[in-house]
């Protein structure tokens, strides 16, 4: 789960990893009430979406009056953004954060996350801050360095002073370094994180070090004993209908294509995305519907794959373990009379009971095809999409 | 001969009374499993299904004499699961549940890296060597005893490769699920190595997925140590960058763990591939002869 970089930086510095100064502001007159409470004469306001490469995108405003604050977060809060990173779609802005700037000196590049090789809390870091560090990785790989935490020593001051030197500190700032990367790994552990990028973190021409950017993921499954970051969860700033599968318990996926797919577990359903592909269709989403393939969870998974337009024909892939095949036949029949399908629906079961299963798609008196294997639905289902 | 779970397997289950626990149980001794007993805290010497409850797995083992353990714990109090069943001693422990906080797969894997215990999964349909012992959610009568080592990060993804394999005739010696997690116990090279030292298992199929290395980590295992002849698939061909793909461990980061990238380290490796779900059981039987 991502969180925006206004409550990103507030968990660091609980942590003792600085992060600047700012308030984050929903409107334009928050914005200016946020800007004269900072103080100074100069702010930066940032879009809070969660995706990288605003600033090229026109979602970082430097600006030099209060009235340049209030226009900036007028401009910005109701719109959209659109970034490198967010694809053809734009993110929405609902809210700024009105930062103090900060000298910079130098930018840098640091991040941690759980590196599952070696399967040990990692620290990632390059002076080639403000920059795609995927672009450093291809580039300038020795630019690049990374230090693993051993979970029983835990965070060790060498490790700091290791990747500080490396990143062209002094002494000093090196110190200062090092408690960054305490601080970052504590909250790593302590708030059950999967990412954290700063990118950039700078040196200011003070000396010290400031995160300007900073990027927080949390992990999924541990958010059941973090109920503090579970409600920061902003479904603004996610894929709608994605959104609204995980509250049916389905893990949905949108893509581009014209073939809608129902599969029941993940690798199957990436699976017969992949075979949709290699028979010359489009996949137009990846659905788990799960182990319980219940008539309303057919039902739900049936709303979202036919939500967009687009989607010419459906393929239902199941194979029934626990689950019987004919009770899944019967569900699939009942819900798609009920959401009224327009579209081709190819139906391809396995597993327990499946000739009952096929046996009541064919009698049915909605139009679903019956397909006799994999290949076979496959090859029907991109037909009836061309069709 | 099969691997890791077999005839003489004398298996508790943990989270045994719970809704998934029974049932599952259920199914596992209509299938001859040998469950002797189960564990839930706070409901020690009842009798469920016909066995003994216990409140802890060392009990259950000094009762018992358990040496495997299937884990249907909820996610949350599932890793403490897995720790308290290696602290009693089981050396084959099977966590069917998905969901686990990373952070607490971690303290495992640092305890289970000093271990004689196994752990398979989290977050995996089980292991079931057909004919002798199913510990899982797989269903059996898909599986027939015979020739080819199943693994797999997939669950209905298994099933195919198992349903294919039997319908060719070939069966399986062991089918083994490790699971869709990215901190997990056995691995794609932990496996590969017990099904070359199988005398039962003439091939093995590999079903891998996007997300992490250990497909390319088996590709150069299989090249430098493996005799059997391998069948490699791998899902996810067409799944965009930076989206979790239902699995916690099914994600492409930073470029890395594409299918194209796990097909390419395989096939440099001189293993057989095939792009299709629907073709691993022809492949095998193909390269079998």
């Amino acid at each position: 789960m991502n969180v925006h970089e206004y409550q990103a930086k507030e968990i660091f510095a609980r942590f003792g990893v600085p992060a600047g100064e700012g308030q984050v502001a929903r409107s334009a007159d928050e914005a200016v009430e946020a800007a004269k409470s900072l103080g100074g004469e100069k702010w930066v306001v940032k879009a809070q979406v969660h995706a990288g490469g605003r600033g090229k995108a026109g979602g970082v405003k430097i600006c030099d009056s209060v009235d340049e604050v209030k226009q900036a977060a007028a401009d910005m809060i109701g719109g959209e953004l659109k970034t490198k990173q967010t694809g053809d779609v734009g993110l929405p802005i609902n809210s700024v954060y009105v930062e103090k700037p900060a000298d910079i000196e130098s930018e840098l590049y640091l991040s941690v996350l759980v590196d599952r090789a070696t399967r040990k809390v990692t620290f990632i870091a390059s002076p080639e801050g403000g920059m795609d560090i995927e672009e450093v990785a291809e580039s300038t790989p020795e630019k690049i360095t990374q230090v693993a935490i051993h979970p029983a020593a835990g965070f060790q001051a060498y490790q700091g002073r290791q990747l500080g030197f490396f990143l062209g500190l002094d002494k000093k700032q090196v110190g200062e370094f090092v408690k960054v990367m305490k601080g970052l790994y504590e909250m790593f552990v302590e708030t059950d994180a999967s990412l954290v990028e700063i990118n950039p973190l700078v040196t200011t021409k003070q000396g010290g070090l400031v995160a300007l950017d900073g990027k927080l993921n949390f992990d999924d499954n541990a958010l059941f004993r973090h109920k503090e970051f579970a409600d920061m969860r902003d479904l603004t700033q996610e894929n709608e209908r994605e959104a609204k599968a995980a509250e049916f318990d389905l893990n949905y996926i949108q893509l581009d294509g014209n073939i809608g797919c129902m599969v029941n577990g993940a690798g199957l359903a990436m699976g017969t995305m992949d075979l949709v592909k290699l028979h010359g269709g489009e996949p137009a989403n990846f659905l788990d519907v799960g182990g319980g393939a219940t008539t309303e969870r057919v039902t739900e998974a049936f709303k979202l794959i036919t939500a967009g337009e687009g989607v010419k024909a459906i393929l239902v892939n199941i194979f029934g373990g626990i689950v019987r095949c004919d009770l899944i036949a019967e569900g699939i029949i009942t819900a798609a009379k009920d959401v009224g399908i327009s579209v081709p629906v190819v139906v391809r079961l396995e597993g327990t009971n499946a000739e009952a299963g096929r046996k009541l798609l064919d009698e049915c008196d909605f139009d679903l095809i019956a397909a006799q294997d994999l290949t076979d639905a496959a090859k029907k289902v991109v037909a009836e999409a061309q069709g | 001969m099969s691997i890791l779970v077999n005839n003489d397997t004398k298996l508790i289950v943990q989270g045994f009374t719970g809704s998934q626990g029974t049932f599952h149980s259920e199914q596992c001794i209509d299938y001859g499993t040998n469950i002797v007993g189960g564990v839930t805290p706070g409901r020690g010497g009842e009798t469920h299904l016909d066995r003994p409850v216990f409140n802890t797995c060392a009990e259950a083992v000094a009762e018992t004499g358990a040496n495997a353990t299937m884990i249907y714990v909820p996610a949350p109090f599932a890793a403490d699961a897995i720790l308290e069943a290696e602290a009693a001693g089981i050396k084959t422990i099977i966590c069917i549940t998905e969901h686990i906080p990373v952070m607490d797969m971690l303290k495992v894997r640092a305890v289970l890296d000093e271990s004689d215990s196994v752990l398979i999964g989290p977050n995996c349909p089980g292991v079931i060597t057909p004919g002798e012992c199913k510990i899982g959610i797989m269903p059996a009568h898909i599986h027939k005893k015979g020739k080819i080592g199943i693994v797999s990060r997939s669950g209905t993804l298994t099933y195919e490769a198992v349903f294919q394999t039997t319908n060719i005739g070939l069966g399986q010696s062991t089918c083994v699920g490790i699971g869709g997690d990215p901190i997990h116990g056995l691995d794609f090279t932990d496996v590969l190595e017990m099904f070359e030292n199988d005398d039962q298992t003439e091939g093995v199929v590999m079903v891998g997925e996007i997300g992490g290395t250990a497909e390319e980590e088996a590709a150069e295992y299989i090249k430098a140590n493996m005799s059997k002849p391998v069948v490699a698939y791998i899902a996810g061909v067409t799944a965009p960058p930076g989206k979790r793909m239902g699995h916690a461990g099914a994600i492409i980061s930073g470029g890395k763990g594409t299918a194209d990238d796990k097909f390419a380290a395989l096939e440099k490796a001189g293993v057989a591939t095939v792009r299709s779900t629907a073709e691993i059981g022809s492949k095998m039987e193909e390269i079998l002869g």
